[in-house]
């Protein structure tokens, strides 16, 4: 769906413009924010963290400003067909981006609560996990500026490597807590920053799938989801 | 979308493979498409595109033009209307038609709903007229605005009201389908909105085809939606495909307000 006509009414295509420009500004603070955030945990970076925290009212900005811009355009411009489908797709898209930048910030948070001294050898494997989230994000708004349904079916597809991810570190860290009784407070915060990097993954999912419905009109198929800790916790109980 | 959901059961009109030729041009080129009583059906597309002329092929209209020729078939209820045992007046009381410009007879209001049923001896006496045109009235939303005031002349209404008076005036010799050649782009907001909120009554008692240039009026009270471009039908669907996922690039553009 490369836009190569433009719209009658000029105005029209500099709104449009100006909403891909802000969601895509919204897109790489976010991304930047996991990346920061990781960074801040891994090395113990508390000031990079405070600042990740600090950055995060950049991104509820964004997000209120392309609503707002959103909510004018539908008023204004009553866009129909494909222009109409990006509308709910950018006001969708950028709820979830606001999520992803809560969750960077609630890993930013955590890296105060732990102790730089001790290392924990399940650091590395989260690392490895944001590398993939934080591309994942990477790609799925890439998707979406360039209305690339095949980028974002790739997308949903590698997601599931961050669950496999997800399912490993969960085990790494339950083993670790055994043996390391002392540690389980840190442990417990690094299960929570794994579970964040997996909802993450989820959530770039969800814009790729957005991406989809926007450029096509159709939904995408329902993606094979990989197996998690907790979907076996019902059986077991 | 697979084809069948667009069939229309129990079609009230059929045109197949129409052509109409205005002398040598040729403004219609091989449209097929069919109009029931329960879904309005909306035509849009550029000025130009022929969906005017494609309406007004469909009660004969393009009869009065001497260098107009229709080619194909259109049927109504499986008679075709083109065939020499048509009456052409019996054919247009039966496919009404309302028009762009309100243009109510310079008579009252009484005798603009009077006259179809009288010329077409459908009346028994005074009070079966008077009774046929209150109906009337009261069908195209307009009976209590005139009731106190049908020796009044029709030309004396607002637009809104002679817009809702040439409908009164169409229905009053029971129609099974009504045309409506852009029946509102000279109507204000608010008579515009009466008019689609009578278009939305009148749905399941006549088949109505409405030739708009306002998309959002077509999405409004259409559930069918055609649209035209150069003379062709480019695409017909649903009005919520149509107006949210249309398959055709073409349709898309005009939608979208990227056409041209």
């Amino acid at each position: 769906m490369a836009i190569i006509n433009e719209h009658t009414v000029k105005a029209f295509d500099a709104d449009l413009n100006r909403l891909r420009g802000l969601i895509s500004e919204m897109g790489g603070r976010a991304e930047q924010a996991l990346i920061q955030a990781m960074s801040a945990l891994a090395n113990g970076d508390r000031p990079l963290a405070a600042e990740v925290v600090e950055g995060d009212k950049a991104i509820d900005a964004l997000e209120t400003e392309v609503e707002r811009l959103a909510v004018q355009t539908i008023a204004l411009r009553a866009p129909m067909a494909d222009d109409l489908r990006e509308m709910i797709a950018a006001l969708k898209i950028v709820s979830v981006v606001e999520r992803i930048g809560d969750y960077a910030k609630n890993i930013a948070k955590r890296v105060a609560l732990m102790d730089p001294a001790r290392s924990i050898e399940a650091i590395p494997l989260l690392t490895s996990m944001s590398s993939l989230v934080a591309e994942l994000i990477h790609d799925a708004l890439d998707s979406f500026a360039a209305r690339d349904t095949e980028l974002a079916l790739r997308v949903t597809v590698r997601d599931k490597t961050v669950d496999d991810f997800y399912n490993s570190i969960f085990r790494t860290l339950v083993t670790f807590m055994m043996e390391n009784p002392r540690h389980i407070t840190e442990s417990a915060h690094l299960l929570f920053v794994a579970k964040n990097l997996e909802r993450m993954g989820d959530h770039a999912t969800n814009i790729a799938e957005m991406v989809y419905y926007a450029v096509t009109g159709e939904r995408m198929e329902e993606r094979e989801r990989g197996e998690q800790p907790e979907d076996g916790a019902a059986e077991q109980e | 979308m697979t084809h069948d959901e667009l069939t229309i059961a129990n079609p009230k009109m059929k045109a197949e493979g129409v052509d109409v030729f205005y002398g040598a041009k040729q403004a219609i080129n091989n449209v097929s498409i069919d109009v029931g009583t329960d879904l309005v059906t909306a035509f849009i597309g550029p000025s130009g595109c022929g969906k005017s002329t494609f309406l007004r092929s469909l009660n004969r209209m393009n009869d009065t033009l001497a260098s107009a020729r229709v080619t194909g078939k259109i049927t109504l209820e499986g008679e075709d209307i083109y065939a020499p045992s048509m009456d052409v007046v019996q054919l247009r009381a039966r496919v009404g038609m309302v028009f762009q410009k309100p243009n109510p007879f310079p008579k009252s209001v009484y005798d603009n709903v009077a006259y179809g049923p009288r010329i077409h001896g459908l009346a028994a006496g005074k009070a079966d007229l008077d009774l046929i045109v209150e109906r009337a009235l009261v069908r195209a939303g307009l009976w209590d605005e005139v009731k106190d005031r049908l020796g009044e002349s029709g030309t004396a209404l607002s637009g809104g009201q002679q817009q809702r008076l040439c409908i009164a005036r169409a229905i009053a010799v029971n129609p099974e389908v009504i045309l409506m050649d852009e029946p509102c782009s000279a109507l204000d907001p608010i008579a515009t909105a009466k008019i689609e909120d009578l278009i939305h009554e009148l749905r399941g008692k006549y088949a109505i085809v409405i030739v708009t240039h306002n998309m959002q009026q077509a999405a409004r009270v259409s559930q069918r939606t055609a649209f035209f471009h150069l003379g062709t039908l480019v695409e017909y669907g649903k009005t919520a495909d149509i107006f949210t996922n249309p398959k055709q690039d073409r349709t898309k553009d005009y939608i979208t307000g990227r056409y041209g």
